[in-house]
């Protein structure tokens, strides 16, 4: 009897084990923290363009769900690859990666971010947030979804938005480049937010342009970061005031 | 064929469909499209509408009907093996099969809540396999070719000991393919016949290693079972009760390795991955029943099987092997 007891409690313990997941350690508070000055800060433009041949759009079978059918149109294909006029690479997630200086401060935007699970797609796509900041992800469809979050870093979740207007919150504590986030009803969603502990970041539109405005001063590595492609870095340098421009170009083969 | 025996076949089907069934929710990525447990998004389970089987709920929820269903069979069998059969062992079968099915269950709803931690789900998909090979042997044993073989039963330790290393080979197979499965590892190799073009993975990473451990595998349990075959085929020739399941066995194997090939070069197809869980969980079984029967020996005479109940105690026992 004590011997099934000790192999029940240690079985319990192995599982609880197997089943737990760490919360990420807390970014510990700067006590050197500044704010950025704006009479010094500058801008960093650019635009994102794919050369070669893009990949065939992939078609969605959302037959499985009529709700989706009647929603999406005939014939929907993947939005993973946005290519416009010129060669404007879409939804390509643009932010500093390395170079800023960990004493400037920034205040966490009180507004809320917006996923929309629309057309039982996820849209936008791709966005950024802040560390801190609440993500807000809507159900506008008339069937069930969920919103399953598949960080590296940060805790991974799982959340039913069951009936249409239903929305679930979510708050990201570390900076993560990028969090995948589906939906297991629909295996064909997928999003990806990038977060960050700056505001320096942007993601490229239809005309594969992007934005990072009030940089302070100083030599900082840019990355650019397609789901398909891959990412790239350049360097660029900001003086005070200063308005810099860094393209990027990805093939298919990136 | 007495009805218990009808009635473990039954079980034995049902269950390699939840099998199968199961291996569709993992293959379509559907683990999570019931986000709760044992509710179904907030429902009772048995009572969620039809309607609502949309997308990826339909596999999830469909495997928790089905399992609920096996279930139900397994409480049955239990109480059909408690009234009509005579041998305690094999009701004691019964049990494990029933406390399998129960921590079976259980396993399926703690993955689900805590978001299917590969540990849990790789143990959720080896379990299946062992309740699978429970129905089996309750099946063979309450089998009329078991109780009253046509011929003295085979006796060959070197046939004992190479079936039953080629079953637990297989098993071993198996959890070696939930875990490349579960840990997202199955295309970690992209082509196939070769590693990256050549025999072995120029670089090595985890996902690989659990990748090319798995075609070594493959390689291992077609050698073994090959040579089982030159063995049981020159050693005990015109003995059918290890023959069939011989033939069925390396067909299955055939089968598989193919349908792995086809698993890497299809992209994990969804029909394909699953038929290959289901088709590996047969040539288990298959390697178990050609194991037992080369055990049958050991077993001895085998009691009728009998309407009265088992007696508790008020009688002289009857020897029951």
């Amino acid at each position: 009897m004590k011997a099934r007891l000790t192999v029940s409690a240690l079985a319990l313990a192995l599982l609880a084990a197997a089943c737990g997941q760490e919360a990420p350690a807390p970014v510990p508070e700067n006590p050197n923290a500044r704010p950025v000055d704006p009479a010094t800060a500058g801008s960093i433009t650019g635009r994102i363009t794919f050369t070669g041949t893009p990949p065939v759009p992939e078609t969605l079978r959302m037959g499985t769900d009529a709700a989706c059918v009647q929603g999406a149109g005939p014939n929907p294909v993947s939005n993973a690859v946005l290519i416009g006029d010129e060669g404007a690479l879409e939804n390509v997630f643009v932010h500093i990666r390395d170079g800023l200086d960990p004493d400037y401060s920034f205040e966490v935007p009180a507004e809320e971010v917006i996923l929309d699970q629309r057309g039982c797609v996820y849209t936008p796509r791709v966005l950024g947030i802040r560390m801190g900041q609440t993500l807000k992800v809507l159900n506008s469809d008339p069937t069930m979804h969920n919103v399953h979050a598949l960080p590296m870093e940060n805790l991974e979740f799982n959340k039913s938005t069951p009936v249409q207007g239903s929305s679930t919150t979510a708050v990201f504590t570390v900076p993560e480049v990028m969090v995948r986030f589906m939906c297991n009803v629909h295996g064909w969603m997928a999003a990806w937010v990038g977060v960050k502990e700056h505001p320096y970041f942007d993601v490229a539109g239809p005309d594969g342009t992007f934005t990072l405005e009030g940089v302070p001063p100083g030599t900082y590595t840019i990355e650019a970061w397609h789901e398909k492609f891959g990412t790239q870095t350049a360097t660029v340098t900001i003086g005070e005031g200063q308005a810099e421009t860094v393209s990027f170009t990805f093939t298919n083969q990136s | 064929m007495t009805w218990l025996h009808r009635y473990t076949r039954l079980l034995v089907v049902a269950t390699l469909i939840l099998i199968t069934a199961g291996g569709m929710v993992t293959s379509t990525n559907s683990g999570l499209a019931v986000p709760d447990w044992p509710t179904t998004w907030g429902q009772n389970m048995f009572t969620f509408p039809w309607s609502g089987m949309v997308g990826g709920i339909f596999y999830e929820h469909g495997h928790r009907l089905i399992a609920s269903g096996v279930g139900l069979l397994t409480i049955g069998l239990l109480i059909f093996l408690w009234r009509v059969e005579p041998r305690r062992w094999v009701r004691r079968l019964g049990a494990a099969a029933l406390a399998a099915v129960v921590l079976q269950g259980l396993l399926g709803g703690i993955t689900v809540l805590y978001l299917l931690p590969d540990a849990v789900s790789i143990s959720h998909a080896g379990l299946a396999q062992l309740f699978f090979c429970l129905t089996v042997t309750i099946a063979l044993v309450t089998s009329r070719g078991w109780r009253e073989p046509a011929a003295a039963p085979v006796d060959d330790g070197r046939l004992r000991r190479r079936a039953a290393l080629l079953t637990g080979l297989v098993y071993v197979q198996i959890l070696v393919g939930a875990t490349m499965r579960h840990t997202g590892a199955g295309l970690a190799i992209p082509d196939f016949p070769l590693a990256f073009g050549g025999l072995l993975p120029p670089t090595w990473t985890q996902d690989i290693a659990v990748h090319f451990l798995h075609r070594v595998g493959a390689v291992v349990v077609t050698a073994v079972a090959v040579a089982n075959a030159a063995y049981i085929w020159r050693r005990h020739p015109g003995r059918p009760e290890l023959s069939r399941p011989l033939v069925v066995l390396l067909l299955a194997i055939v089968g598989q390795v193919t349908l792995g090939a086809f698993v890497v070069l299809t992209g994990k197809q969804p029909v394909v991955n699953t038929l290959h869980v289901a088709l590996g969980a047969a040539v288990l079984v298959t390697s178990l029943v050609l194991t037992l029967r080369a055990y049958r020996v050991r077993f001895g005479r085998q009691p009728e099987a009998t309407r009265a109940a088992p007696d508790l105690g008020t009688a002289a026992p009857v020897r029951q092997s």
